[in-house]
């Protein structure tokens, strides 16, 4: 059961490789449109250097630091909202506002403040990632239920341990969606910062510079370090998930 | 009313905050004016590349751009917000479309729902903002260039929430009705018209307000890398270009008020299908 569910998608993929390589030879497609899959594969281990620069300076430099920053400072007031009522009902339906704007549009400002170098970028994927995990955070400390929250008082833990030891726990399916959620906004949020202005070095600089110099193959390359990055990323979140909140519904069989 | 105190709290700390910051950059001018509290605020408030333009200097440049110019004119905000308006529109309604093909597809479909659904979650991992540039050579080299380039931005963006939203939803109604359903000899579009999509009606709507959003997000990048004459992103690369700092905050409300306006339509829409369909409010 366990590898059906594995060999499907993989058939997919591998039949979705074969047909775009036949489509390529097939018709000729031009290089500038459509480099085959081996072209992209050929030109991605040559240049495996410069990928991994490129992936420390977005990734290691810029994402992972801005992810946690952002994540930290939604999660910190999101605490200070659930703590004064007065600050959760000014600032949620702001939070739900922010979720719908297109927040990518203050990279420009951010480069500005920040400089071209990672700094700005990091500063980015925080802005991007605060919002969806106070949202959330505030959403998941509501989640634990009356009687369990009446436990807690018959005990006579106070505010503190009830967060702790019930109202955290509950909050963490809340919280993981959070991260994955942002996992993704921050690989988006510091690669288009970078279209605006950055050192010779980065995975959007490159896919910019590449696609004005005609050299496809080299874009598909970062796109699919970008993927296979996002996609382990997010993976390792789920893996995450799973092992803390073993006790969701959604994960027993 | 708490809403309107953070608020107000945020343009107090935005007009001290931008007298520091400016007058980092103004500090010569400052000098010059003869110091003090009074010309420090009058000078940082008012600069022509401030830092941080102060919020009245935003409102004056939308009003300018809004209201003194004629609207087709390209100095007009007007014009810039409609090009990146009808490459919204057109994306979202492609990327719903597609969505909810997809997720009937897979909805009737167990091969499907097993091969294609995790490369369509895996087909989000890929940060999709970074291909834009590239979508838009390639559709522009087989000669497909204005809005459509930044529509199919939109639409990959946006398919992804609506067809994962109408998946729950068309599966959402429970084996009762299904068998209701069978015991009245109903076919599988009867099953498919009658039943399953008045039962994905609420998930639909989440998912298209979400969707609407960041067909917005996507037209505006769409428009970075691509060296586009007009759109709200545009105005913001050209604004960075050149240190016209107010003209990106002015891009930036406009924007804002867009992407607000277009997820309260979608919700008044959803009213009035809810109210035809007879939920009670």
């Amino acid at each position: 059961m366990k590898t059906q569910n594995f060999i499907a998608p993989v058939i997919f993929g591998v039949a979705v490789l074969v047909f775009w390589q036949a489509f390529v030879r097939f018709f000729d497609v031009p290089f500038v449109i459509f480099p085959a899959p081996t072209d992209i594969w050929a030109k991605l281990i040559t240049s495996l250097p410069t990928l991994y620069e490129d992936f420390v300076q977005t990734f290691i430099r810029a994402v992972i630091p801005g992810w946690i920053i952002g994540s930290l400072a939604g999660f910190l007031v999101a605490l200070l909202c659930d703590r004064f009522d007065f600050l959760k009902r000014g600032l949620l339906p702001l939070g739900n506002l922010a979720a719908a704007l297109p927040i990518v549009g203050v990279a420009p400002i951010l480069v500005m403040w920040f400089g071209f170098d990672w700094q700005s970028k990091a500063a980015m994927v925080v802005v991007m990632t605060f919002f969806p995990m106070l949202v959330n955070v505030v959403t998941g400390l509501q989640a634990s239920g009356h009687l369990e929250r009446d436990l807690m008082r018959s005990y006579g833990a106070n505010w503190l341990q009830t967060l702790v030891k019930l109202r955290l726990p509950a909050a963490m399916p809340f919280i993981f969606n959070a991260l994955k959620i942002n996992s993704t906004l921050a690989m988006i949020g510091a690669i288009v910062a970078e279209f605006f202005g950055t050192p010779i070095v980065g995975m959007g600089f490159r896919i910019s510079t590449e696609v004005g110099r005609m050299g496809l193959d080299m874009v598909w390359a970062e796109i699919t370090v970008a993927a296979l990055v996002g996609s382990a990323f997010y993976g390792l979140l789920v893996a995450l998930e799973r092992w803390v909140t073993f006790w969701h519904p959604s994960y027993r069989t | 009313m708490p809403v309107t105190v953070v608020c107000l709290a945020i343009l107090v700390a935005w007009y001290i905050a931008a007298v520091f910051m400016n007058t980092v950059v103004a500090e010569a001018k400052i000098e010059a004016a003869g110091g003090g509290l009074v010309n420090t605020l009058d000078i940082s408030w008012s600069l022509e590349r401030p830092v941080i333009p102060a919020p009245h200097q935003v409102v004056v440049e939308v009003w300018k751009t809004v209201f003194t110019v004629a609207p087709w004119k390209v100095k007009s905000l007007v014009f810039h917000v409609w090009v990146t308006l009808s490459s919204t529109l057109l994306g979202f309604a492609l990327g719903t479309l597609l969505g909810i093909g997809l997720a009937v597809a897979i909805v009737h479909s167990k091969l499907l729902n097993k091969s294609l659904m995790p490369w369509i979650i895996a087909s989000q991992t890929i940060p999709i903002l970074a291909i834009a540039p590239m979508v838009i050579v390639v559709l522009g080299s087989v000669g497909l260039t204005g809005i459509f380039p930044k529509s199919i931005i939109s639409m990959y963006l946006c398919f992804f929430p609506v067809t994962i939203g109408m998946v729950k939803g068309l599966t959402s109604p429970d084996p009762m009705q299904l068998d209701l359903m069978r015991t009245y000899n109903a076919s599988g579009p009867q099953v498919l018209w009658k039943l399953r999509f008045p039962a994905a009606m609420p998930f639909l709507f989440t998912s298209l307000k979400i969707a609407i959003a960041i067909a917005l997000t996507g037209a505006i990048v769409g428009e970075l890398p691509t060296g586009a004459q007009a759109g709200i992103g545009s105005r913001m690369l050209a604004g960075s270009y050149y240190g016209q700092t107010i003209q990106i905050w002015a891009a930036l409300v406009a924007a804002s008020a867009v992407a607000a306006s277009l997820v309260y339509g979608v919700g008044g829409i959803e009213r009035v299908v809810n109210a035809r369909m007879g939920v009670r409010a």
